[in-house]
């Protein structure tokens, strides 16, 4: 273990990561919209994401991308750099509801020194993403 | 599938393949909206943060892979700067929601990063449709899923990341629309009731018992008024019963809810009382001990109440 986040060796397959839970709240919602330039108004106006049959504003998906890469890269730390991050989208996140993070090592690839991890974000009707990261370690990765 | 139906989504399939774009950023990648997109996503990773890590492993400040799509969004005023392509490449989404698939869910959403982004670099991207399924049928509605490929690239025109987007456009299996059915005050519901609204929404009518001595007990609540137990299951019941007492409400008058407005004091034959809208009869003559029977009354935001009819007709 390095002194923040992982180390590629000692990892294993099947390793559980910590769960993480994230409350959803109206400000998370509409500071990730905005944080990633969605205006759509179904994530920052109730009355809105009323009118599209939501019961209020609901998360956007490059946020669900953005807490994916939170966890992961949490966990991993600044030496692993993101491959890949493929989801899959369920429940939508609503304020008031919490994003519980969990996940495991599905594959160690010891060449090309990178790691995949399969994850899941479920809140109280179901989850919300589901997926994986592969995490690089090899020197000289993503430059 | 008729032979109509089929020219349509030749037409849409015809699409596929075909590229969209070029269409640029806003803003090169810049270390206020990392930090920005950080503080909103609880990101605290030192390489987009310390302004020295990512200096010293790529040579520049980098943008956290996740922002791919950030950086080319129209964003506020749905414009994108001059030289971006005009074309449509919604046409196929299009197509397919004239044909009567207006709804539409993100399904998958697949990022693969090529190089980490750098501060000051400007990236471009084009899209393609990739597929467009056979018509599916889901817990949502039947329609089509369509996958979107988007080519991000750099100044060079070097590829530096790829995004796959599934949608599924479809239409909502067809229901009675919300306005046909008459509103009523949303019940309390709590942990002690949960079981009776639950029931009727499958069209039972449940009454909390006593598991202590057995005894039946309504509305439900915490404790047997008999022996004091605090523990309980719920039984369905019949559903049939006599009218024991009732009274017409004249006032106030409430939309959704018949005006006057006959309420029954219902003694089910398994001996317990429930108090329940009457139908199907005339408020002015109602009789005491008639036998009536449930019915289920849908009402709007998928709430179900009991109501209750003369066996044999008013």
């Amino acid at each position: 273990m390095s002194a923040q986040g992982i180390s590629f060796e000692s990892i294993q397959v099947g390793e559980a990561l910590p769960a993480l839970e994230i409350p959803v709240s109206v400000e998370l919602i509409v500071s990730g919209a905005i944080a990633t330039r969605d205006f759509f108004p179904g994530h920052h106006d109730p009355e809105a994401a009323r009118k599209l049959g939501s019961r209020h504003i609901f998360m956007n998906i490059l946020t669900s991308n953005g807490l994916v890469e939170r966890y992961v890269g949490g966990w991993a730390g600044p030496e692993a750099l993101i491959g890949e991050v493929k989801i899959r989208l369920g429940a939508p996140n609503y304020p008031g509801d919490i994003m519980t993070m969990t996940g495991e090592v599905s594959a160690k690839d010891e060449a090309a020194r990178a790691l995949t991890v399969q994850l899941r974000g479920s809140n109280s009707m179901g989850e919300h993403v589901s997926g994986q990261v592969t995490l690089l370690f090899a020197e000289g990765a993503m430059a | 599938m008729s032979e109509q139906n089929l020219s349509w989504l030749d037409e849409a399939r015809a699409l596929i393949g075909h590229e969209y774009g070029k269409v640029y950023a806003w803003d090169a990648v810049n270390q206020p909206m990392v930090r920005q997109w950080c503080e909103a996503m609880g990101v605290d990773n030192a390489l987009y943060l310390d302004g020295v890590s990512a200096k010293a492993r790529f040579g520049a400040n980098v943008a956290p892979p996740t922002m791919l799509q950030v950086w080319v969004l129209a964003g506020l005023n749905g414009r994108f700067p001059e030289g971006s392509a005009t074309d449509n490449p919604y046409e196929v989404l299009q197509i397919i929601e004239r044909n009567g698939y207006p709804s539409v869910v993100a399904v998958n959403s697949e990022q693969s990063y090529r190089r980490y982004l750098k501060e000051g670099e400007k990236i471009a991207f084009t899209s393609q449709i990739e597929s467009v399924s056979e018509e599916k049928t889901t817990g949502l509605g039947t329609g089509f899923f369509v996958t979107q490929l988007l080519n991000f690239y750099d100044e060079a025109d070097a590829l530096v990341g790829q995004m796959r987007f599934r949608l599924f456009k479809f239409r909502a299996p067809e229901r009675a629309r919300p306005a046909d059915k008459p509103r009523r005050p949303l019940p309390g519901i709590s942990d002690e009731n949960r079981f009776f609204w639950d029931g009727l929404k499958d069209r039972k009518l449940k009454i909390q018992r006593c598991t202590a001595c057995n005894t039946l007990r309504h509305p439900p609540g915490p404790a047997c008024p008999d022996c004091h137990s605090l523990a309980s299951d719920s039984v369905e019941v019949s559903g049939r019963g006599r009218i024991y007492s009732y009274s017409v409400v004249h006032h106030p008058t409430l939309p959704g809810v018949p005006q006057p407005n006959p309420v029954g004091l219902i003694e089910l034959t398994e001996g317990v009382r429930v108090v329940a809208g009457l139908v199907d009869v005339d408020p002015a003559h109602i009789e005491i001990g008639r036998e009536v029977e449930v019915d289920y009354l849908e009402c709007a935001d998928e709430l179900v109440i009991p109501v209750f009819r003369p066996v044999g007709g008013a």
